[in-house]
């Protein structure tokens, strides 16, 4: 690695530089620019490609209200809220870190102790109006309970829609049919994770 | 009685020629739709009718209902006729060209061809140049600065162009000794080595270029080109006065097609084991998809270019091309 190597960040190793065509100077250039072009037949390059295209017939086309793209897990779209898959209780413990790193605040959460001493959420919204899908509240929550889903069809008659807990948190039927899936995409835990977890030492 | 019986069969023939032409350019715009959504790996119309089919039909519908929109300040008659004119001229062009050999039905031997006039070749080139009037006046009535530099390249175009298509169909007129296009296609009757396109190759792709030229179709639709004056002459058109402008258009490229599958490419003869009706028709289909791909694949260019090509490159060469078929010739 020479010093020119490191300043040269920006550029790739496999990048071409392109000086481009040398103007023409004079008349007797310019036509001879002009001879080069018409029959060097780059045109008919132009129509192989087109005409390739077409009989390959590799067509990138959804169809879209029959058809839908299949998102990437990782996709940030509408929240939703997550049950623990053992007892089906909300696994939201109410630790309000989402609240507080929003940057938009757009997350609003109200909790209460109740009769089992227990911190349990009791309202919980998310202003979708000003929420800009930064993806930090899955990331910061604990107990990967909030996250983001993969539904982008949110069209609604009203404001609220999608935003409150009840349209967020996993109904109790669809978790009984366990149709809840375990999330893999922002925020969540590694396939390894368990091996990276390492005992922390009580002595160095 | 003999004089009744033509008048009758030249105005059944007339309307079978707007009548099929006017679907085949309808047709036309669907195609190139699919074409260039092919090309361009999209899938193109696919909601309306089997694979879009009756998109045609809903695009109709809706240039018929919508409203007729004539700008304030528009001069209205010139405004209103321009688009007559374009779509008149594309139609009255093809009174001359002969489009399939002669049969016969009912004991009765059909010409299929409106009217054989001597001079047919400078006739079609006449009316088509006839044409530009529609996008000129269009554009000088319509009261909007697009629409105004649309008619004033649609004007450079038109002289440059005309240039170069009437001195390229020169040679094979020399050639030939006439102008009739039936008598163009008798002489090329010998199969396929007998076409004009392998004894004039120079003026075949001089007279090929004027003929996207004529049809204002990309790389040359300078005087409708979006990016740069809007919709051009059609700006403050809508509706079927638009479309007239439209249907002009494609019956345009259907003429251009004839005009070089009769002149350079055989005509209507039949080749080897095809019959001379199913060869045309096949010429004429790969003429209008040469349209429809050329203008997937290529840019356009600037009217600066077109005319720099026109009368620098083009208008030299089929001069030089004109001196040799004469030098040959004698």
């Amino acid at each position: 690695m020479e010093l020119k190597d490191f300043k040269q960040r920006n550029i790739s190793p496999g990048y071409i530089f392109f000086e481009g065509e040398k103007k023409p100077e004079n008349g007797w250039q310019a036509f001879n620019r002009v001879v080069k072009r018409t029959l060097k037949g780059e045109l008919f390059v132009g129509l192989w490609i087109v005409l390739r295209e077409m009989i390959r017939f590799d067509i990138h086309t959804i169809q879209y209200p029959a058809e839908k793209m299949e998102m990437s897990p990782r996709y940030r779209a509408i929240h939703r809220l997550l049950r623990l898959f053992e007892s089906g209780s909300e696994r939201c413990i109410g630790c309000g870190l989402c609240e507080k790193i929003c940057i938009a605040n757009c997350i609003r959460m109200d909790t209460h102790v109740d009769e089992k001493s227990r911190k349990v959420v009791s309202e919980y919204s998310i202003n979708f109006g000003r929420c800009i899908f930064c993806g930090y509240c899955a990331e910061v929550c604990p107990e990967l309970a909030i996250v983001h889903g993969v539904e982008y069809e949110n069209a609604s008659e009203q404001r609220a829609h999608f935003g409150l807990k009840e349209d967020m948190l996993t109904p109790l039927d669809t978790f009984r049919a366990k149709q809840q899936q375990e999330f893999p995409g922002f925020g969540a835990l590694s396939d390894n994770a368990d091996e990276n977890v390492k005992q922390t030492p009580l002595a160095y | 009685m003999f004089e009744t019986a033509v008048v009758i069969e030249t105005v059944v023939k007339a309307v079978i020629v707007v009548a099929v032409v006017a679907g085949m350019a309808g047709f036309a715009t669907f195609i190139e739709r699919k074409v260039l959504a092919f090309m361009q790996r999209r899938l193109g119309p696919m909601h309306v009718g089997p694979y879009g089919l009756l998109q045609l039909a809903a695009d109709g519908i809706k240039l018929f209902t919508k409203e007729d929109i004539v700008p304030q300040n528009a001069v209205k008659p010139i405004f209103m006729i321009a688009p007559v004119i374009a779509a008149v001229t594309a139609f009255v062009a093809m009174a001359a060209v002969p489009y399939f050999p002669e049969f016969t039905l009912f004991g009765y031997t059909i010409h299929p061809i409106i009217s054989d006039i001597n001079v047919a070749l400078l006739y079609v080139m006449g009316v088509a140049s006839v044409g530009i009037y529609g996008p000129l006046l269009a554009g000088m009535s319509s009261s909007n600065k697009w629409s105004l530099l649309g008619a004033a390249r649609a004007v450079v175009q038109m002289l440059s162009f005309e240039v170069v298509s009437g001195l390229s169909v020169l040679a094979p007129i020399m050639m030939i000794g006439s102008l009739s296009l039936i008598d163009i296609n008798d002489y090329q009757n010998g199969g396929v080595i007998s076409w004009l396109v392998w004894k004039q190759p120079l003026a075949f792709i001089l007279f090929a270029i004027a003929g996207f030229m004529e049809t204002n179709r990309a790389p040359f639709d300078t005087i409708e080109f979006e990016a740069e004056v809007v919709a051009g002459y059609a700006t403050e058109y809508s509706g079927m006065r638009w479309g007239l402008f439209f249907i002009g258009e494609y019956a345009n490229m259907i003429t251009i097609s004839v005009l070089v599958s009769i002149i350079f490419m055989g005509g209507y003869n039949p080749i080897w084991f095809i019959p001379g009706a199913v060869a045309m028709l096949l010429k004429v289909s790969l003429w209008i998809f040469l349209f429809l791909w050329v203008r997937a694949a290529w840019p356009h260019i600037r009217p600066d270019q077109l005319m720099w090509v026109c009368w620098k490159v083009l208008m030299p060469l089929a001069v030089v091309n004109i001196l040799i078929t004469g030098f040959v010739l004698i």
